[in-house]
């Protein structure tokens, strides 16, 4: 039941905010980026090696084998809630994945004996159903991922744990069962699909490496869901105002659950990816590279109080680091740099967002 | 009143009652609110307002007593229950979230949506629309695309009315709607409140302050000690009466 207006409303008093404190250019996302392009023409001008195609190609490969990962951690970030379970996520999905895939190969073994038989040679395995087995075997690596990202939710959600204990309890759960099924060896995907497998995961399409396109997909997929989608808009209201969120009907622990979920799941995926460029998965695989991956995130400008975040400044924030990584090399100074100088970073990107919501 | 005599109340409370432990926060009330009417709601701090509110609300469930709605009887467990038959509040802290836009907050947890084959996608332009025209009812200078981050006191206060807007709410509680916005946006709200009423909406406007009470309201409640102590009509009585009622003066009227 609409009212009639009187007259359409005047805006005498509320001034319309100006373009430059508006969208993106108000946001940290937006002076990091900034400061990218600047690091990038440097980078040009140091080294004559920095643009070219190799270079180009290996620093795109290095920030995506980061960026998935980061781009799940930053729905997390975004509810107000923090996961540091993603690096040791990263090598169990891997290391399921791997194992799952030697196991179904072996073609003695009851399991292997459905996927695969022996070529008329008696030597070579040859797949009953060609990409089923790496389809099963990469399923499996994102099971164990979502079955842990739904403890990880019920934890926080429904029995209201911290999200910073209840993660750091997984980061040690999730290691810990690594090293068990693993009995810490390393595993290595084998079998008549590891071809494929090595295709998905580290191969190049268009001369574009396979993990960046399947970031740049997870990324518009990302920003689509996040500001086009109901759900999206619930993951905002629950950092910007979560008794807020409630009170307007929000399903509050389902969408905290879902987020943990979709942060796991993105961190299975990234091991997996890994360990195809890895082409191993190492009990210690990706062990820390949940501070990696957090950092990116808050670099790029994604707010631990919950609230603020996004796909840009998830990437934006892993090419940073990359670039200054790679950086570090060509510049010949010693690696040992790249992690005093991520933390530097880390504290004045955060300083610069500081002075900046001070000054408007 | 003899002609509301007829009418079926929208809101009948029958000896509610509320204890948190060895507290009793409420005792035996008994209330109806009419369709179209607008009700004062006073009292002093911890007079039981606050968790009258709250029981109706859907945020506490009564120890006694029984709530009626449009004639049936109802049980709220949450929030939402009560949202659901049709009553709204607007809440003290407003229940913002700050880090989204104006037509984001008067739409959220109802967001209108477009299909696309399987998608479901925000309609950004017509939330957008709907709010601008809310906001426009309000009198209210707020832009939808504006974040509330950047609002003023008197702004928020109008996205938190236009959320009550958008469903065909029944009762509306008001908890201090004009305890901290400025006196021309006092008036807005006010008007609002009217205009309300004469969309044959019940409002209960919990307020401190005497002159918009006694502006506004139809009826006026005064609570003391967890009881209610006078239901008079406003021009039975005077703000001098419901001021010796809140502070124990007069004890009952």
């Amino acid at each position: 039941m609409a009212m009639p207006m009187e007259s359409p409303i005047s805006f005498t008093n509320v001034g319309r905010i100006r373009w430059w404190q508006r969208g993106i250019f108000a946001t940290q996302t937006g002076y990091v980026l900034l400061a990218l392009a600047v690091l990038l023409v440097i980078m040009h001008f140091a080294s004559p090696y920095f643009f070219t195609e190799g270079n180009m190609q290996n620093v795109a490969k290095n920030f995506s084998f980061i960026a998935i990962a980061t781009l799940g951690v930053t729905f997390v970030i975004i509810t107000g809630g923090i996961d540091l379970s993603v690096g040791s996520m990263m090598c169990f999905s891997a290391m399921i994945t791997s194992m799952v895939m030697t196991e179904l190969s072996a073609p003695g073994s009851p399991a292997g004996s459905l996927f695969v038989h022996m070529a008329a040679d008696g030597k070579t395995v040859i797949a009953n159903v060609p990409g089923l087995i790496l389809l099963v075997s990469m399923l499996a690596g994102l099971g164990v991922a979502l079955v842990a990202g739904l403890v990880n939710g019920f934890c926080i959600a429904v029995l209201g744990l911290s999200p910073f204990v209840t993660t750091l309890g997984m980061l040690s759960i999730v290691r810990g069962l690594g090293y068990v099924v693993s009995n810490g060896r390393g595993s290595f995907p084998g079998g008549p699909d590891a071809d494929y497998f090595y295709a998905l995961t580290s191969g190049d399409v268009l001369g574009l490496p396979v993990p960046f396109i399947y970031l740049v997909i997870l990324a518009l997929a990302m920003a689509v869901v996040l500001h086009h989608t109901s759900f999206g808009r619930h993951v905002f209201a629950l950092g910007g105002n979560e008794k807020a969120a409630e009170l307007t009907g929000i399903p509050v622990v389902r969408v905290k659950i879902e987020v943990y979920v979709i942060c796991a799941l993105a961190a299975g995926l990234q091991g997996i990816i890994i360990s195809g460029w890895l082409g191993s998965a190492p009990a210690n695989m990706a062990t820390s590279y949940e501070l990696n991956v957090i950092a990116a995130a808050v670099i790029g400008g994604a707010n631990l109080a919950g609230g603020i975040g996004g796909p840009l400044g998830a990437i934006v924030g892993c090419v940073l680091l990359e670039v200054i990584r790679n950086g570090l090399v060509l510049a010949q100074v010693s690696s040992y740099w790249q992690q005093t100088l991520v933390g530097v970073i880390i504290i004045l990107a955060v300083l610069v967002d500081r002075i900046r919501s001070r000054m408007t | 009143m003899a002609g509301q005599a007829t009418i079926e109340p929208v809101l009948e409370l029958t000896g509610i009652g509320k204890e948190f432990g060895a507290i009793r926060a409420l005792h035996d009330v008994d209330m109806q609110v009419f369709p179209g009417e607008v009700v004062g709601l006073m009292g002093d701090n911890g007079a039981g307002k606050s968790t009258l509110v709250k029981i109706i609300a859907g945020n506490f469930r009564p120890s006694h007593g029984e709530i009626r709605f449009a004639g049936n009887a109802v049980h709220f467990s949450r929030p939402v229950d009560a949202r659901a038959v049709g009553i709204e509040v607007v809440y003290q802290d407003l229940a913002l979230a700050d880090n989204l836009t104006a037509a984001a907050n008067v739409f959220l947890g109802r967001e209108l949506k477009r299909r696309f084959g399987p998608l479901a996608l925000l309609d950004h332009k017509a939330m957008a629309a709907r709010a601008l025209e809310l906001f426009g009812e309000l009198r209210s200078e707020t832009r939808p695309g504006d974040l509330v981050k950047q609002m003023s006191g008197g702004q928020r206060q109008a996205v938190a009315i236009a959320r009550t807007r958008l469903s065909n709410a029944r009762l509306v509680m008001m908890d201090e709607p004009t305890a901290a916005i400025s006196v021309r946006q006092v008036e807005q709200v006010l008007g609002l409140i009217h205009r309300l009423k004469e969309q044959g909406v019940a409002v209960m406007l919990i307020s401190h302050r005497m002159p918009d009470v006694f502006a506004v309201c139809d009826r006026v409640v005064v609570m003391r000690r967890g009881e209610k102590r006078a239901d008079k009509s406003i021009h039975e009585t005077s703000p001098e009466e419901v001021t010796a009622l809140i502070t124990g003066a007069k004890e009952a009227a």
